[in-house]
């Protein structure tokens, strides 16, 4: 089959791998019918994620149709059409008891690498390093399902791809952001990052009752996108400084509730901090660059919530300490558990409450995956979200 | 040559026990045994895989039994790997299930069999004995050793070193 294997640093190949096998009693063998680039797949990309071995396949929003089954599979057939949730999850440990599916206790066979780096070993995930598993993507003709009882979620055929894809991944994970902050009415919502998660970050949080929404981000295009998607107000942080222009649109209050979905390669206009960080980072002495958290924690107002869905991989530096505990913030975060969230969100889509396909900017053929993440990575052609089709 | 880990696993310590206490099992989960065969009068014959496709033996005895508590045997005198190991199971709190703690001692003999000995448990003893705790609460809470393509053996402590790429085993 054919799959989009990273070759190293900014170094992708689509090329013929053998097609995936059953290896434990509970997998499935999915035929891939859409899907997606991911922001943190640009980490990956960029070489800032270790553990990466060339060759590694790449893609962690994927759906498609069942065309193999293990023998302990009891609720799928073949011919189903699923949607994959990209974390992997037994289903059985007390952490998928309780609903925390993304720190499975049993899904990563390397979890003696992650434990080094982390504390403790969260969830393997598809096509996210060895550290995490060593899981082939699904940017691909195929993928291996592991415990294919338990994540992935069977659609009707009334939905198109493009409406469920995002269930996978950015759809949970937006949504989950906004409901980390306790979103009361009457409140004022901020969200760093008008990227795909941001944007189903700011939708969720109006579904979840907020009363205004801020989106800040640096590009005009994604600015326009969120306000004629989700109605949020624009900050761009190139043209203005962000905590004058919350202190102006709160009345000094600052936002009630603030959701950082840019993550570790946070790009800010300050010139002095952003070359600090990108040198620490290059000298690994760092390794991510948390601006927009920073940003995100001095501006919430006292008492508020900061929500971070972003991804980040290890350690970040000046950290603002100070206002967390003299401001009595609460920071809240997880990666997204999304089987919590498969079925809830695919009522609200069916209900017409939203419909995530509105972050599509482009649709390209898997062997053009290469260019695509030029693309996305560059924000070139007003690229916002890129579906592939394998 | 010590080492201890210990695993929370999501399953009643009879349960626990009861698989632990079927030394037939232990291959299951522990990598570098071969087999665990009754040998009669109360005794058990160990195999463990050893480099080049040979096998390192020796007869254990159960010297303590505390049903649904701890577990301990040794290898009789004589052998040519000396060791030692215990389990004890203790409800968690939170039912949660069981909390399993494991001890293990050998002592290696010198010169090659000594060498033998350190190269099927590894560079790190400890590590060992923390990626077998890990396979035994994946057997028991999930079926089966979890595979990836990367180890595609499962958790194994030379190949986090060594990994496949993330692709399709051919």
């Amino acid at each position: 089959m054919r799959a989009n294997c990273w070759m190293g640093k900014t170094d992708l190949k689509v090329q013929e791998v053998p097609d995936p096998k059953l290896l434990n009693d509970r997998d499935a063998i999915v035929r891939v019918t859409s899907t997606a680039i991911c922001g943190s797949d640009l980490h990956l990309y960029n070489g800032l994620i270790p553990t990466m071995r060339k060759g590694d396949i790449l893609g962690h929003e994927f759906m498609g149709e069942v065309v193999e089954v293990g023998p302990e599979v009891r609720n799928l057939e073949v011919g189903d059409r699923v949607v994959v949730p990209f974390t992997i999850s037994c289903g059985a440990c007390n952490s998928c008891r309780a609903g925390l599916y993304s720190v499975c206790e049993n899904s990563n066979p390397n979890a003696a690498i992650a434990e080094k780096l982390l504390g403790h070993s969260p969830a393997g995930l598809f096509g996210y390093s060895h550290m995490l598993g060593g899981y082939p993507g699904g940017q691909a003709e195929y993928a291996r399902v592991p415990f294919a009882d338990v994540g992935p979620l069977v659609v009707d055929d009334d939905l198109t791809d493009e409406q469920v894809l995002f269930l996978s991944d950015i759809f949970p994970t937006g949504y989950m952001g906004a409901e980390l902050c306790d979103i009361q009415p009457g409140d004022v919502v901020a969200v760093w990052g008008a990227g795909p998660v941001g944007m189903l970050a700011m939708a969720s949080a109006r579904l979840l009752g907020a009363e205004r929404v801020i989106a800040i981000d640096r590009f005009p295009y994604r600015l326009r996108r969120a306000a004629e998607h989700t109605g949020a107000e624009p900050v761009n942080y190139e043209e203005t400084d962000v905590a004058d222009a919350l202190q102006w649109l709160t009345a000094g209050r600052g936002p009630d509730r603030c959701i950082d979905a840019v993550g570790l390669e946070a790009h800010q206009s300050n010139r002095v901090l952003q070359a600090y960080d990108r040198t620490k980072q290059v000298a690994r002495l760092e390794t991510d660059r948390p601006h927009a958290l920073r940003e995100a924690i001095l501006s919430c107002r006292n008492g508020g919530t900061v929500s971070v869905i972003g991804a980040y991989g290890g350690f970040v530096d000046k950290f603002p300490m100070g206002a967390v505990v003299n401001r009595s913030l609460t920071i809240k975060s997880a990666q997204c558990h999304v089987q919590r969230y498969l079925r809830p969100l695919l009522d609200r889509i069916r209900n017409g409450e939203i419909d995530p396909s509105f972050v599509i900017s482009h649709t390209m053929p898997l062997d053009e995956a290469p260019q695509g993440y030029e693309l996305f990575r560059d924000k070139q052609d007003d690229c916002t979200k890129i579906v592939l089709k394998p | 040559m010590q080492a201890r880990s210990a695993v929370t696993i999501r399953h009643p310590v009879e349960v626990v026990y009861g698989f632990w206490r079927d030394l037939t099992n232990l291959p299951s989960f522990m990598n570098h045994l071969e087999s665990v065969e009754p040998s009669g009068d109360g005794r058990w014959h160990w195999t463990a895989n050893a480099p080049a496709g040979t096998t390192v033996d020796w007869e254990a005895e159960i010297v303590e039994d505390l049903p649904n508590r701890r577990i301990a045997w040794a290898s009789v005198e004589g052998s040519e790997v000396g060791n030692s190991g215990s389990v004890s199971f203790t409800p968690a709190p939170g039912d949660r299930g069981t909390e399993v703690r494991v001890e293990l001692t050998y002592d290696p003999p010198g010169g090659t069999l000594g060498k033998v000995v350190a190269k099927l448990l590894g560079e790190e003893p400890q590590q060992q004995v923390s990626d077998d705790l890990r396979r035994l609460k994946q057997v028991l809470e999930t079926g089966q050793v979890v595979l990836s393509e990367g180890s595609p053996e499962g958790t194994r402590f030379l190949r986090l070193l060594r990994q496949r790429p993330a692709q399709p085993v051919g």
